[in-house]
């Protein structure tokens, strides 16, 4: 007699799927795909009233002053100036090249891996009206910021001969010294209307 | 010889699903890995201002969300079409941020409560004006870390 195959008897997965397809929808509708991208910016301290101002006032020629009116003009150290020339502007005023004397003074500063170098003393002040409109305010802020990562990134790529993100912390400390360029939001005045 | 002789009715068999579900696992794991939990639902329109130095948030759970922008259109008959701030889930006044950033504090861990970062999610036509005073109360709150949402984009094109 010959034998009969005895088939193991399967389990019913078919199931299964509709489990998981009901998993996917629910991840679907809970979860965002889009990841949060932005300008990080640290905000000043207000001042304590306690403790005496610093009353050094930084040299006139130190300031590249940057002002977005009400009707969303850019006035850049009071000249009236087209957006995209502010990144090449901001730049030559940082380097300052010919040590013009209207342009940031340096200073020799000592350091690590770079040694005696001279330090461009730039202040970067930017104010703008409460009528400004927000996304133009944004586009001066990256271009300031731009200027600032495209001299970093210059001379991380001439020192370290590579770009500045993928240098170690201690080399970006000191690449961030010696392009410091502070940009600071001016206390707010209240001129002008809505 | 008979063997390859077709005798009989042929059924034709069935074509297997058992791995299907193992397909759809893959995809309910890939969109597990990639995205994060939605949090708050957004009520105002934001329309991010674009810009091309934005850093990708890294650490979202020390992120705090503060959006301004109109009021979505369902929403205007209640609350008018000019920028509110949305803090939570609920439009919000100036005043009511420094309780806001206390409350958001408090969530965290003593460890971070120092790395507190307040991502800004602002219309691009938003005025200043209000960007100010929200900016002004978070320095009385001392969340200085703050963000500036944007939209990343490879050049930018810039208002005439």
């Amino acid at each position: 007699m010959a034998r009969k195959r005895r088939s193991t008897p399967e389990i019913n997965a078919g199931s299964m799927a509709d489990i998981a397809f009901l998993l996917l929808i629910f991840f679907l509708a809970v979860t965002t795909l889009d990841t949060d991208t932005g300008l990080m910016r640290q905000l000043p301290a207000i001042p304590d009233p306690n403790v005496p101002q610093d009353v050094n006032k930084i040299n006139d020629r130190n300031i590249l002053e940057v002002k977005v009116n009400k009707d969303n003009l850019l006035l850049v150290e009071g000249q009236l100036t087209q957006f995209n020339q502010l990144r090449d502007i901001t730049r030559n005023f940082i380097l300052n090249p010919n040590n013009d004397p209207d342009k940031p003074e340096k200073e020799l500063v000592n350091i690590p891996f770079f040694g005696d170098v001279p330090v461009s003393k730039a202040v970067i002040s930017l104010q703008n009206d409460i009528g400004t409109k927000y996304g133009v305010y944004i586009a001066v802020q990256n271009e300031l910021i731009a200027a600032r990562s495209i001299l970093r990134n210059e001379l991380s790529n001439q020192y370290f001969g590579m770009s500045y993100d993928k240098l170690d912390d201690d080399r970006k400390r000191a690449i961030d010294d010696y392009y410091k360029v502070p940009i600071s939001e001016a206390e707010p005045k209240r001129i002008g209307g809505k | 010889m008979g063997r390859f002789v077709k005798t009989g009715e042929r059924k034709l068999k069935p074509i297997s699903t058992a791995s299907l579900p193992d397909i759809v696992f893959i995809v309910l794991f890939f969109f597990m890995a990639i995205t994060t939990m939605r949090e708050t639902d957004v009520m105002v329109t934001v329309r991010l201002p674009e810009a091309t130095e934005g850093k990708v948030l890294e650490k979202k759970q020390l992120a705090s969300f503060i959006f301004i922008g109109e009021p979505l259109g369902n929403l205007q008959a209640l609350y008018g079409s000019e920028p509110k701030i949305q803090l939570n889930d609920s439009f919000k006044e100036i005043a009511d941020i420094q309780d806001f950033i206390a409350q958001e504090r408090e969530q965290l861990n003593e460890a971070d409560k120092t790395k507190m970062l307040v991502v800004l999610k602002i219309d691009k036509d938003a005025k200043m004006g209000v960007v100010t005073d929200v900016k002004q109360a978070l320095r009385r709150a001392s969340a200085l870390k703050i963000m500036y949402a944007d939209m990343n984009v490879n050049k930018m094109t810039f208002p005439e």
